[in-house]
């Protein structure tokens, strides 16, 4: 089980930090964060079933953090759009190194 | 009385600050839904000072409160209350400069006070945190306040855009702090640091997990603390985001990351010391070369600072690398006298931009010693603070982490901190020189402002005070410290390992 | 602040209960040695009131006068002209009184240290504890003895004196409480940096004096040059400071304190079976002294430093923060005993910095210039004699060199002041400092002259003057070891002392070269100009007639018995000698086991009695003849002496290139690297890893729009590689 669960999750976290990478569109690299945090709770819930209750737990805060995230991320995001009329994150270039 | 979590009473015992200024936060929003015109905002700033006071008060109270053990999910030791110090003057300090500038901005007061509380209350919970669940959640307590803190300015664009990428990269970095965790939970068979640390010593946790969770988690929190090379986001969102933010950020945030990687890395990753010693040890030294060089060449103060800020982290982190109870108690010390002279410094930024975002270039800050003799001279003090001068606060914190990284004979790392720190008195300088050696152009003597509000001058000598008294007469702030990592270390009693 | 003091025989930061009882214990052992200092904080605590006070007093008057500005008046609507305000009144008498208050408790104090026949430092305090961990402990202290003692008295007495002749010299400055304020807190900075009673004390007054150094030096801030000159020596002395700081650590690292009692008690123990790490410690010591003390290579900040007030040049630059290199080796005698190989580099230091500045000293133009290198050369020999062990002759030579380099300095500044009054009166452009303006001014400012006279027969050890005595032994004792039978680098001592006997003629002749250039020979000056130059007010005159008697009567502090018969026995035997042996003997214990005694005679034969008349009869036949030659030489003025140089002379005049390499080897490629990490380790990637990664995909045949990506898409990129580079460094073995 865990051998199958537990590359499963790093596939998936490696193509949410692809994702993050190489997408221009700020909802889409949200969308991508949110992937990572699944492959996460994959994660917690297939070692949980080994070692005991507490992955299972965590996976609910888990949960509730992202949904905490995304309501506060999609308002910058929209706070954003006002300005730029545009949520593609390569047009952001106010703040340059 | 004494703690053993028999039942949930004892948990609200445990974090009566929080629960006394999460409340005290939800008062403010409330405070702010009745009242909309102007003239309430100072005054919901006030409150907020009030909640923070009462928070202090609980604070201070839980000195006279004990737990059975150090193994619950919430500490109640003399580390996290010291911490909670820290917080709580950084959040106060925050809210007394940010009153004008709120007023000024016409931000929304009430949510604007609210947020700076709730995100006080997650570093609480961080500092407090025996658990790698609860240090999750008080971190992204902390950070999802702060990043709508961020891009609190909704008619600025600039602080719209560092919002959002502190924001992505922020979750982003969250991310491989959750792996780390899964990873070192799968190891363990548990989140709870004690018992993480037990499965360490006796080999449990020796299996594949362990090392890259905790290499994660390094990489993690390394990017919460903005080390070199996760801290390409620090400047942009300093930058951007409203000035009293970034004052926010640079001290109590910065410090509620430190406080939570020590009590991880100390308890919980003791065991593995030899695993992360070399990657810490690395990005320590990156961290410190990269921060100071950069910081040369800025010509925005704000962005000058956040260098500068990433180059402290990189002093705190050798204070991590040397791993011992000089250096913990020196981290603590360290993040105390950090966290005013960051704020005292913002609060003269505030104060030449007028409570706006301009006049951030370091050009502008020529000749205002002679218009403004008064600011002139603590800003002067502030920077030869974080610079480390003997006789103020930062050059004693200095001197601790040094002695702390002596003692643990990191004499390269110990090399590159005195020469680093050399370059930052470049940078440092550099502001005081345009301050008392050039001359303003001509106009800008007209463009002093009117008068500095009251409350700026009160953080400015509160500050001031601070970083004299604590590089002159430390003694009670050190003893404070040295009293606060006690058994942080060894608390598996005799099992910690000596490295 | 309380004042209490324990004697010298306790230890002195032990916790304060047995501290009291042990020095109830020793009592009785120490019967003769007994002695109270009286209120010695307050001697450190004076300048400092003073600064305060008139800190506030020039933050007054710069509040007004920006009140003034913004009520529509101009900068300098604080005319002085017209009664001066308070402000400007007060710091008169504030600034020199306190100085002079300070100087007379030092006396006090010495009265009874000498009657006392002390043989351990005394200890005054702890005042209270500075710092406290568990492994280390540092009280604000003062240690008492006979070297911090002397050192206490140059730095009031020669501050004292400049401290009322900035009195005349700064009067019209708009900045005159500043100025003091600025002075007073030198002044206090400098008297922790000697009196502090352990490295960490003694480092607050060592960045304290850098700092004050920093503000006096760029105090005409107008002029950019001057502000950048400041910040020049405060970079040059940070890095000496590093060098200063990780010696400190070293020595808590393997001594476990930092009190001087307990360092030195502890460090022959600690560092007996391993040589290596004493000498690594003291060389950073070295390295930290050389920063300050402008040895080469980093003595390039001290020349620039004279864009500063000259009473300031005096005082920092020359009679007393420019010798805290020196101190800091004659305090750690005991740590540099134990390392010969760093004894010998301090010497092949001091013996280069004396011969370079001497030659560069030859070929410059500039008054405070010429004064500047002289100064450097001077402190080369100083570190030439504490590096031979000669400790004695290292703070001989800073005593006597305090008295007549203040003095030279302050009679250069009296003629810059009526120069640039003069200058000032007929509109003239001229540089008031530069030599080829000048010429024919001893007719003018007859006083002026005649102690300036005085000390440059003294800086070059002309018999019976100071120099002579303090020079002489420093030549003396660099030749003598040069033969102890058991020195490994005998034969580089010898080249030190032929290098020292050359740099005194070399000094003989720049400085009767500056006389002759400025008060000699024909008038450079227009007719115009010459009514205006005069003598300077009493207030001027006075500091430099006493300097002056101090650079005639200073030798006789230190007569070694072969020379007693030159002053006709009328000074004592070696007082500075036999003064200073509780402090020195056990650095001077341990060179005799190691090297063996010094030889009896130079190496080339001849005592001390026969090398001491054979270098005055060479320094008089310099001055004689440099006199007589160069006072025949017509000089042309500034503006007419456009010739280009060529050769040595060019390579003198530019100073060996020294500035030239630094900004090369240095300056640049910091600047370099720190646009290098901003634009690469933070902006190119931005741009670089887009490129290169748009450039993959054409070169595939893939779309590039895949790659083309933000700002925010790289800072996750670089995150991302941060994380793979952790990862595989803990796969990695």
């Amino acid at each position: 089980m865990l051998t199958y669960a537990l590359p499963l999750s790093a596939a998936l976290f490696a193509i949410g930090t692809l994702g993050v990478v190489v997408r221009r569109n700020a909802i889409v690299m949200f969308l991508c964060i949110e992937l990572q945090l699944n492959a996460v709770n994959l994660a917690f819930v297939a070692l949980s079933r080994q070692v005991g209750i507490e992955g299972q737990l965590f996976v609910f805060f888990v949960m509730t953090v992202a949904a905490a995230e995304a309501a506060v991320g999609l308002a910058i995001i929209i706070a954003v759009f006002r300005h730029q009329r545009t949520v593609q994150v390569d047009r952001f270039n106010l703040l340059r190194w | 009385m004494t703690l053993d979590y028999s039942s949930s009473f004892h948990y609200l015992v445990a974090l009566l600050p929080e629960c006394v200024l999460f409340v005290g936060g939800m008062g403010v929003l409330l405070a702010g839904v009745s009242k909309t015109d102007e003239q309430r905002r100072p005054e919901l700033g006030w409150l907020a000072l009030a909640v923070l006071a009462a928070a202090a008060v609980a604070n201070g109270w839980l000195y006279s409160v004990s737990e059975s053990g150090a193994t619950a999910m919430i500490a109640v030791d003399k580390f996290r209350l010291f911490a909670n110090w820290v917080f709580i003057v950084g959040a106060a300090l925050t809210i007394a400069i940010s009153l004008a500038y709120v007023s000024r901005q016409r931000l929304q007061a009430a949510e604007y006070y609210a947020l700076i509380a709730f995100a006080t209350v997650g570093m609480m919970v961080v500092a407090a945190s025996r658990d790698l669940m609860i240090v999750f959640l008080g971190m992204e307590t902390v950070s999802i306040a702060v990043y709508a803190l961020a891009a609190f300015n909704r008619r600025d664009p600039r602080s719209a855009e560092a919002g959002l990428k502190y924001f992505l990269l922020g979750a982003f970095a969250s991310g491989f702090l959750l792996f780390g965790i899964a990873l070192i939970y799968g190891a363990a068979g548990s989140t709870n640091l004690q018992a993480i640390a037990v499965a360490v010593q006796d080999g449990a946790a020796a299996g594949g997990l362990m090392i890259p969770g905790m290499a994660l988690l390094v990489t993690g929190f390394a990017f919460k603390v903005s080390a070199v090379p996760f801290h390409m986001w620090t400047p942009d969102a300093y930058e951007g985001a409203p000035t009293p933010v970034t004052a926010y950020m640079a001290s109590a945030v910065k410090a509620a990351a430190f406080v939570a990687f020590a009590r991880i890395l100390f308890v919980g990753l003791d065991g593995v010391y030899d695993q992360w010693f070399p990657i810490l040890w690395w990005i320590a030294a990156a961290t410190m070369v990269v921060g100071n060089l950069v910081a040369v060449v800025q010509s925005s103060i704000k962005r000058m600072l956040a260098y500068s800020s990433i180059a402290h982290g990189g002093y705190l982190l050798v204070a991590l690398v040397a791993a011992n109870d000089a250096a913990a108690a020196g981290l603590l010390f360290y993040l105390f006298v950090y966290t005013v002279t960051t704020v005292g410094a913002f609060a003269v930024v505030v104060t030449v931009g007028r409570q706006s975002e301009r006049d951030t270039a370091i050009e502008k800050y020529a000749g205002y010693g002679w218009r403004r003799p008064v600011l002139g001279t603590l800003m002067t003090l502030f920077l030869l603070s974080l610079a480390g001068f003997p006789g103020t606060g930062g050059f004693m914190a200095k001197f601790y982490v040094l002695q702390g990284a002596a003692e643990a004979h990191l004499w390269w790392l110990l090399v590159v901190l005195v020469l680093t720190t050399l370059v930052s008195y470049w940078y440092y300088l550099r502001v005081a020189w345009f301050m008392w050696m050039k001359e303003a152009p001509e106009g800008a003597v007209h463009r002093v402002g009117g008068a500095t509000p009251f409350a700026i001058y009160v953080v400015l000598l509160v500050c001031g005070g601070i970083v004299l008294a604590t590089g002159l007469l430390p003694g009670a702030a050190i003893d404070l410290a040295q009293g606060s990592v006690e058994g942080l270390r060894h608390w598996v009693a005799g099992t910690a390992p000596a490295h | 602040m309380p004042s209490s003091s324990s004697s010298g025989a306790t230890a002195p930061f032990a916790d304060p209960a047995s501290s009291a009882l042990s020095e109830a214990a020793a009592l009785p052992v120490q019967q003769a040695a007994v002695w109270e200092p009286f209120l010695p904080w307050m001697v450190v605590l004076l300048p400092l009131l003073g600064f305060v006070a008139n800190g506030l007093l020039a933050l007054v008057s710069a509040t007004r006068s920006a009140a003034a500005v913004r009520a529509g008046g101009t900068e300098d609507s604080l005319s002085l002209d017209g009664g001066r305000p308070r402000t400007h009144r007060w710091p008169t008498y504030i600034g020199p009184g306190v100085m002079i208050a300070a100087f007379l408790l030092a006396i006090v104090n010495f009265a009874g240290m000498l009657g006392a026949d002390l043989h351990e430092p005394v200890v005054a305090g702890p005042y209270w504890t500075w710092l406290a961990t568990s492994s280390l402990r540092i009280d604000v202290a003062l240690h008492l003895d006979q070297l911090s003692m002397i050192m206490m008295l140059v730095v009031t007495g020669v501050g004292s004196l400049i401290h009322v002749f900035s009195v005349g010299y700064m009067r019209d400055d708009p900045g005159y409480p500043r100025y003091f304020a600025y002075l007073n807190l030198f002044v206090f900075f400098m008297l922790v940096l000697v009196l502090g009673a352990g490295y960490p004390l003694m480092f607050v007054g060592w960045e304290g004096v850098g700092l004050c150094s920093y503000l006096l030096i760029g105090y005409w801030f107008a002029d950019r040059e001057k502000a950048d000159a400041g910040k020049k020596a405060f970079i040059v002395n940070r890095i000496g400071d590093f060098g200063f700081l990780l010696a400190m650590f070293l020595l808590f690292d393997n001594i476990g304190a930092l009190d001087f009692v307990s360092v030195f008690e502890g460090a022959e123990a600690a560092f007996s079976d391993n040589r290596a790490l004493v000498t690594t410690a003291t060389l950073l010591f070295m390295l930290g002294a050389a920063g300050k003390s402008a040895q080469v290579p980093l003595h390039v900040w001290l020349p620039d430093a004279m864009a500063g007030p000259t009473p300031v040049s005096a005082l920092i630059h020359a009679a007393t923060m420019v010798t805290a290199g020196v101190y800091v080796i004659a305090r750690s005698s005991a740590l540099f005993a134990l390392a010969p190989a760093s004894q010998a580099v301090v010497a092949g230091i001091g013996a280069l910095t004396a011969l370079l500045a001497a030659t560069i000293a030859l070929r410059q133009y500039d008054i405070k210039k010429v004064l500047a290198y002289s100064t450097v050369s001077q402190l080369g020999f100083m570190f030439l004699a504490a590096g031979v062990g000669a400790y004695t002759a290292a703070v001989f030579h800073l005593v006597t060199h305090a008295f007549f380099k203040a003095l030279l300095f302050l009679g250069a500044g009296a003629v810059i002041h009526s120069l640039h009054h003069a200058f000032h009166e007929t509109g003239s452009k001229a540089d008031a400092q530069d030599m080829r303006n000048m010429g024919g001014l001893r007719a003018k400012m007859p006083v002026t002259w005649a102690v300036m006279g005085i000390a440059t027969l003294a800086i070059a050890g002309v018999w019976p003057l100071a120099g002579f005595f303090s020079k002489d032994e420093i030549i003396w004792y660099a030749g003598a070891w040069a033969g102890a039978p058991g020195n490994a680098n005998g034969s580089w001592y010898v080249v030190f002392w032929v290098v020292a006997l050359a740099t005194a003629l070399l000094t003989a002749f720049y400085m009767t070269r500056l006389m002759v250039m400025t008060f000699h020979g024909r008038s450079r000056l227009g007719d115009a100009e010459q009514r205006h130059v005069h003598d300077s007010p009493w207030v001027m005159r006075a500091p430099l007639i006493v300097l002056a008697v101090l650079s005639v009567a200073g030798g006789l502090l230190n007569v070694p018995e072969s020379l007693r018969v030159l002053v006709f026995g009328a000074a004592p035997f070696e007082w500075l000698h036999h003064w200073l042996e509780p402090v020195t003997h056990a650095a001077a214990e341990i060179q005799v086991a190691g090297m063996g005694e010094a030889a009896h005679q130079s190496p080339v034969g001849g005592g001390e009695l026969t090398w001491a008349l054979i270098s005055t009869v060479a320094a008089l036949a310099v001055v004689g003849g440099a006199f007589a030659v160069l006072r025949k030489r017509l000089y042309r003025t500034a503006a007419e002496d456009a010739d280009p140089r060529t050769g040595l002379a060019l390579a003198l005049e530019r100073k060996w290139y020294f500035d030239e390499a630094y900004d090369r080897a240095v300056v640049r490629p910091v600047l370099a690297l720190s646009r290098w990490c901003w634009k690469i380790v933070d902006g190119i990637v931005i741009d670089g890893f887009v490129n290169l990664a748009a450039a993959l995909a054409r070169l595939a045949g893939w779309t590039t729009s895949l790659f083309h990506t933000g700002q925010v898409n790289t800072y996750a990129f670089v995150l991302a590689l941060g994380v793979l580079a952790v990862l595989g460094a803990v796969y990695l073995p």
